[in-house]
């Protein structure tokens, strides 16, 4: 097949809202747009349901292999992408290791971290901002398929999308070497509790605030206000938080009208999940961190030792 | 068993970072490091030693210029037990593709019964290396894991994803990406650094390895660089020192001044 591939990822039957957005980026582009679709007990309605969001036809692959890890995934795609122009991918743990591995298949050209994409001199270009967003730079290929991998966020999903496309089911084999790894387990966010998406006003907490001991301080910080506290992946790993507060790629993604990050370096996979909200404050002593590229007031300063001074001063300005 | 370590020759976090206008590619001339995602890789692969594994060796690897030398050499000072090198006129200026095909090649000769790579490079910033390269392998893959354990032939890894944390197993052989939340690397002992230079070293080229020639180097990338720009101008965000500890009193003024208190 000619023209673009957009692969969507889905998870406990719900499609990943980055490949929503990828293939509504795609279906503005001119050419024809086909969504792939893999996984086991895939039902037709469903997968037609991307119709809405952009598709002119949807390929699924339907195999008890294609369990959710992403090498079986590879086997599935890979004859339906060497056809292709290019073969889009939004962000996710699994996504991004479906391109790559598909990249290594087919020897293609892979852009990731992807923002815009453009058609030109017959072929796509795919442009991202680097080295911690200070640079543009526009990628085209050559000698076969492009892979496009976007960044979390990059494309907004079509709003109150409707309609079907025509579903077709392709042949799948799945090498013996693919299903070596399995998922036996998974750890989901806790119910109840806060949904920090909600917040009008964000605390964040990142590794510079030290340790677990130290996040009383946002908390204190957050309750003035009238906010909520937030984290980064680096203190949810370490156990400080737990997951349901994580802000970014592999967390939620936040627009609240106020983000004060404290001890927060801003590393791309924490900024794609905030650098919308509407005031973003930045508290944190490394003068060289990249979220002072990208906050609207950023303190140099130890977090530790000004949250205190700045919580009285906005329970006394409140109270 | 045997542990690869893939380790990338990245700028040094304080070096200021830009792309060669003229080649369009990262400019690497100024200082140098191991990437920080592959120290953690390293460090695991030790820590998996230290927890009673029977690890016959450590194997660090690099492809890169002549000067990543530095960086195995950091390798093995933090306690890779050999390095190798790749290193080739005809490699410069690869792509993803082409460094994943050369990557491969040169872990696959290393014997080793586990790869480990860190998640992302810190220079790029994507996180495809080892799938590529696991694909390349046909070797079962775990990316961006948080925990990492043995269990006789078996890898059992925790990794962080959309919905929270995945739990997957994989036999050995296998390759591996490890999140920075894994471990705290060491420093190594002054001891371990002058140790490090009589450690082996061995260089190696593209003929060495029997790569095929049109798969590598700048003239085969399939992914190719047709403009580079300055970002889109935004306005200057407001920066307060906190030199005297009235920093506090600032942001309430800011926040005041803006209707959010």
């Amino acid at each position: 097949m000619a023209g673009l591939l957009v692969y969507v990822h889905h998870d406990d039957g719900e499609f990943s809202p980055q490949g929503l957005g990828l293939l509504a980026k795609a279906a503005g582009l001119g050419g024809e747009v086909t969504a792939f679709v893999a996984g086991s007990g895939i039902d037709d309605g469903w997968a037609g349901s991307l119709g809405g969001h952009g598709a002119a036809k949807v390929l699924v692959a339907d195999d008890a292999a294609l369990g959710g890890l992403s090498q079986p995934i590879v086997d599935a795609l890979a004859p339906t992408a060497a056809e292709a122009d290019a073969v889009l991918f939004g962000a996710g743990v699994v996504s991004a290791d479906v391109a790559a591995g598909l990249a290594a298949r087919l020897g293609a050209g892979i852009a990731c971290e992807t923002t815009d994409i453009a058609m030109a001199d017959g072929g796509v270009v795919a442009t991202r901002p680097a080295l911690d967003d200070t640079v543009m730079v526009e990628s085209g290929f050559s000698g076969g398929p492009g892979i496009v991998l976007a960044r979390a966020n990059a494309f907004p999903v079509r709003e109150g999308a409707s309609g079907t496309a025509p579903v077709e089911r392709v042949p799948v084999s799945v090498d013996d070497w693919s299903q070596r790894a399995s998922l036996t387990g998974r750890e989901t966010a806790e119910g109840g509790g806060v949904d920090i998406t909600e917040a009008d006003i964000l605390v964040s907490v990142g590794r510079g605030m030290g340790g677990p001991e130290n996040v009383q301080l946002v908390e204190a910080l957050a309750k003035a206000l009238g906010g909520e506290v937030a984290a980064t992946r680096a203190v949810v790993d370490a156990g400080w938080v737990p997951y349901s507060m994580q802000v970014g790629q592999t967390g939620k993604t936040v627009s609240p009208k106020l983000y004060i990050a404290c001890g927060v370096s801003g590393a791309i996979q924490h900024k794609v999940g905030m650098a919308s909200a509407g005031t973003i404050i930045a508290i944190n002593k490394d003068g060289n961190a990249p979220i002072f590229e990208f906050a609207d007031v950023g303190v140099v300063g130890d977090a530790l030792a000004i949250l205190p001074k700045l919580t009285e001063l906005v329970a006394a300005r409140k109270g | 068993m045997n542990i690869a370590v893939c380790v990338k020759e990245v700028p040094s976090a304080t070096s200021q970072r830009r792309l060669d206008p003229g080649t369009k590619r990262l400019d690497r001339s100024g200082d140098s490091e191991p990437n920080p995602f592959d120290v953690h890789a390293l460090e695991e692969a030790i820590q998996i030693r230290e927890r009673g594994a029977d690890v016959g060796e450590i194997v660090a690897v690099c492809m890169g210029p002549g000067s990543a030398q530095r960086v195995l050499t950091k390798a093995l000072a933090l306690g890779a037990d050999r390095a190798v090198l790749v290193t080739d006129a005809a490699l410069a200026g690869s792509d993803i593709a082409g460094t994943a095909y050369v990557l491969a090649a040169a872990v696959g000769k290393q014997d080793a019964d586990l790869v480990l790579l860190g998640q992302q490079a810190a220079d790029a910033d994507c996180y495809v290396m080892a799938a590529a390269v696991a694909d390349h392998l046909r070797r079962p893959l775990v990316t961006q894991v948080a925990e990492l354990r043995l269990d006789g032939g078996t890898v059992k890894a925790k990794r962080q994803a959309e919905h929270g944390y995945d739990l997957i197993e994989a036999p050995l052989p296998a390759v591996i990406s490890v999140s920075d939340a894994i471990n705290t690397p060491r420093l190594p002992s002054i001891k371990a650094i002058m140790g490090a230079k009589k450690k082996p070293l061995e260089t190696v080229s593209a003929a060495d390895l029997e790569l095929d020639a049109a798969r590598v180097g700048g003239d085969n990338a399939r992914s190719v660089v047709r403009e580079i720009s300055p970002p889109p101008a935004k306005s200057e965000g407001l920066r307060i020192e906190d030199a005297g500890g009235d920093s506090a009193e600032k942001v309430v003024a800011f926040l005041s001044e803006k209707g959010l208190i």
